[in-house]
């Protein structure tokens, strides 16, 4: 296994960190809507990830920074071929930033509900395009010669992609009432596991559509069994939560999730970024990959700090343990 | 959509203004982390109350800054690849590696501490909390030191060789990369003037309570607290800027003689104060001069040669074939004078401000205050600035507030602005550096989108501190007063609401 393989597993290891973490907080953020009945409700949802949300997102700017330091090519074709996309993405993280630090530091009525909604739709959106831009990067999309992305921005709505995103997005609201499921007491918790179980199902037929079709596209024998691990995962979390096993449900949800990236990155491998124009022109690990050097370097930064980091986020877990319900959120004083 | 402009023109005034507006909280993200830890850190050693009301006001002030330096941070990681592709392929194999130290080390640290000292008022134990906003400062300082250290391979590439085959520059020492002088030289002169900054923030808001006599006991605490920052960081960032500047004058001579104007070789050259030049015949119309301290500030001598614009590009010419080889002339000259400017009279604020409120055993007997008064201003012997001049000084150490972020801004535009036409220096234009599958609309549209969004949300930001900072230090509570001795709080009520909420 040369090191851009390595660091091919190291990219798919953060980008699979970054959903089953963020994938929680977004669905939390899309539940503020689809579960929370009031105010004192939806400060329950935005509270179980208060502590964590930042510390979720980082998974992302590592995934990517990462990218840019062993993988430069992918990291330029993928950033300056999905502009749009990755605009609109940007756009939500920067508000969903500001609404959850911003909500509670005014007391009225409309600066709150403002940034509640606007917490639901910087959630759901990025949710949903996450999911299509994976669709699009697995799928493969136009790239020239010269490894230029030269598709147009509708092209990245593609039905499979288009699919994928309608994954993630379900997928994650799953995940999310799960672990709302797991993170709140009193009435809350009931609903969010009857909800838990309406998303599941639905996100169970999706994903396997999806996955399924990735793996008639471009799977392999591993391929096939991640998919296996996502679909015995995913029923397993089901019925967990329907039997109120929580933390089992939870764990569950996010070994979907994982083995649901795994699957991607398997089926992608060794190409990064296939084209779909001549399969000479795809992005591969090792035409995309940084100089041997700079490789060695990084791997060093990733088995030293990368343990320490899951340490200490898992820590913040530890020490936010207890469950939150409508009566531990005091009306904050102005 | 094609609108006639240099391919580069519309990604560089992205740039420019994502950059510029990002770094507007980045400072104040530095030096309130620290700073706050500090009034933390009496609070925990001495127990006095007014050092806890201190940090929850500045704390929360700095809360509502870093929320924004962080969401206009991933533009940043991100938009290298959006927008300067070309640039990422060619020194991602060098610049990457920074990046995703900055990530892994430096982000991580901020942001899970942050998490951990906003929510872990009643549940961390009193040291442990206070830990907390310790490794968020060092987060904050690591995170500089990284993007600086990748600034400072633009400026002055080190450690690398180009790969002609591949076409692209691969790294070779990365220890020379992250130790060479250019980066420990910005890396000092970037952190002095981060602390500057909040120091005058800290200074300008003290004065505002104390010019209306409320808040006294902690308004009095931060302001000198401020005071000491500024002098100290206004002392520091003097001397690196120095140090950086002759290292400037080494490697990027030609932005050098930009900052000054300085058309032709001199020897000994002057500094220049004010000049008024004509950019295409290549000289000054009128000029005001301080003869030999141009050839000091180079060389550490006043006789000795500063090469001036028309040498360095004719010499780059002769190196990297034909072209204009000259940055901005007038946004060097004013950059350059607008950051040392600004910059030194937010410094001069704080060597005044800390002279009129000098400690009692320095003043006589009728001029000493109690703790709960407002401290008489002080300018020689035994009288004190009266009622009419007094708040004067207090409304000018409010609006000079604003100084070291003007400042700041100017430095970075000098430093990238007189860079050009590289992006990296001697290695790759900028020209050469945009995505070229990139559109002129699409570049466009999301110029037009951060620019809008920035704008409110600076507006919805200033507001919110505005409303915090007239609040004033807060009450403290019993919670406050008894923090947790277990870690996850103690249980005493497990219905008892928490200390912080959303």
């Amino acid at each position: 296994m040369e090191l851009h393989d390595v660091w091919f597993v190291l990219i798919a290891v953060l980008w699979t960190g970054y959903f089953f973490l963020e994938g929680f907080d977004f669905g939390v953020g899309i539940l503020t809507k689809l579960l929370a009945r009031d105010r004192s409700e939806r400060r329950v949802l935005i509270n179980t990830v208060g502590p964590v949300w930042d510390g979720n997102e980082v998974w992302l700017l590592t995934a990517g920074g990462a990218t840019f330091a062993a993988f430069p090519e992918w990291y330029a074709t993928l950033f300056s071929g999905f502009y749009l996309p990755l605009l609109v993405i940007l756009v939500c993280l920067i508000v969903r930033g500001v609404a959850f630090e911003y909500r509670a530091k005014r007391p009225e009525e409309n600066w709150q509900r403002n940034w509640e909604r606007a917490i639901f739709w910087t959630s759901l959106i990025p949710a949903f395009l996450w999911g299509v831009a994976f669709g699009n990067i697995v799928r493969g999309v136009k790239i020239d010669r010269h490894f230029e992305y030269v598709g147009s921005f509708w092209d990245l709505l593609n039905p499979y992609a288009l699919l994928g995103g309608l994954v993630t997005l379900t997928l994650f609201t799953f995940h999310g009432a799960v672990f709302t499921a797991l993170k709140t007491v009193g009435d809350i918790r009931g609903r969010a596991r009857q909800l838990a179980l309406w998303a599941g199902l639905l996100a169970a037929v999706l994903a396997v559509a999806f996955l399924l079709w990735t793996q008639a596209d471009s799977g392999d024998g591993k391929s096939l069994v991640a998919l296996i691990v996502a679909a015995v995962a995913l029923v397993g979390a089901l019925v967990a939560n329907q039997l109120g096993r929580e933390g089992w449900a939870f764990s569950l949800s996010g070994l979907t999730i994982v083995a649901a990236v795994a699957m991607l990155f398997l089926s992608l491998f060794p190409n990064v970024m296939p084209s779909t124009l001549d399969g000479n022109w795809s992005l591969t690990v090792s035409n995309a990959s940084s100089s041997p050097y700079t490789l060695k370097i990084m791997t060093w930064l990733a088995v030293i700090a990368t343990p320490l980091v899951v340490l200490y986020q898992g820590w913040t877990y530890w020490v936010f343990r207890k469950r939150i319900g409508t009566q531990h959120i005091a009306e904050p004083a102005h | 959509m094609d609108l006639a402009l240099a391919p580069e023109t519309l990604a560089r005034w992205q740039f420019g203004i994502t950059t510029v507006y990002h770094f507007l909280f980045v400072p104040l993200t530095i030096s309130l982390a620290a700073l706050t830890a500090g009034l933390q850190t009496a609070w925990v050693r001495t127990e006095k109350e007014k050092y806890l009301r201190a940090t929850k006001f500045w704390g929360k002030l700095f809360l509502i800054n870093i929320a924004m330096g962080v969401v206009t941070g991933i533009v940043q990681e991100f938009q290298f690849g959006m927008n300067w592709s070309d640039y990422s392929r060619f020194v991602g194999d060098i610049f990457g590696a920074p990046l995703a130290f900055e990530a892994l080390i430096a982000f991580f640290f901020e942001s899970t501490f942050i998490g951990l000292w906003i929510f872990g008022w009643d549940k961390l134990p009193k040291k442990i909390h206070l830990a907390c906003i310790w490794m968020v400062s060092i987060g904050t300082i690591l995170s500089a030191y990284f993007i600086l250290a990748a600034n400072s391979w633009m400026q002055h590439p080190v450690g690398y060789k180009i790969d002609k085959v591949r076409g692209r520059a691969e790294l070779t020492d990365f220890l020379a990369v992250l130790t060479q002088n250019t980066a420990l030289s910005q890396v000092f002169h970037t952190l002095a003037a981060a602390f500057l900054t909040g120091g005058a923030f800290m200074v300008g808001i003290s004065a505002y309570h104390l010019a209306r006599k409320k808040h006294i006991r902690e308004m009095k605490t931060s302001l000198r607290l401020g005071l000491i920052t500024v002098v100290i960081a206004g002392m520091l960032t003097a001397v690196s800027g120095d140090t950086l500047g002759k290292v400037m004058f080494k490697q990027q001579p030609m932005k050098m003689a930009a900052a000054e104007a300085l058309w032709d070789g001199q020897k000994p050259a002057p500094f220049s104060i004010f000049a008024y030049g004509d950019v295409e015949k290549g000289h000054n119309t009128v000029a005001i001069e301080i003869p030999g301290l141009l050839s000091f500030l180079a060389n550490d001598n006043f006789t000795s040669e500063v090469p001036g614009i028309n040498d360095v590009n004719k010499a780059e010419q002769q190196q990297f074939g034909p072209g204009d080889y000259r940055p901005n002339i007038p946004v060097a000259f004013w950059g350059f004078r607008w950051m040392i400017g600004f910059g030194m009279a937010s410094f001069a604020l704080g060597l005044a401000g800390l002279w009129l409120t000098r400690k009692k055993f320095m003043l006589p007997e009728h001029l000493r205050v109690g703790e709960d008064e407002v401290p008489h201003l002080v300018l020689f012997g035994k009288k004190a600035l009266g009622p009419r001049t007094a708040p004067w000084f207090w409304r000018v150490a409010t609006w000079t507030m604003a100084f070291p972020l003007i400042a700041n801004s100017w430095g970075w535009i000098f430093t990238e602005m007189g860079r050009q036409p590289w992006v990296v220096y001697g290695v790759l234009r900028t020209r050469d550096a945009v995505s070229p599958g990139v559109s002129q609309g699409e570049v466009l549209t999301s110029m037009i989108v951060f620019t809008s969004l920035y704008a409110i949300l600076a507006v919805i930001e200033v507001k919110l501190l505005a409303k915090y900072v007239k609040a004033g230090p807060p009450e403290l509570t019993e919670d406050d007063l008894n923090p947790p001795t277990k870690i996850g709080g103690d249980t005493r009520d497990a219905d008892k609401p928490m200390a912080f909420s959303y």
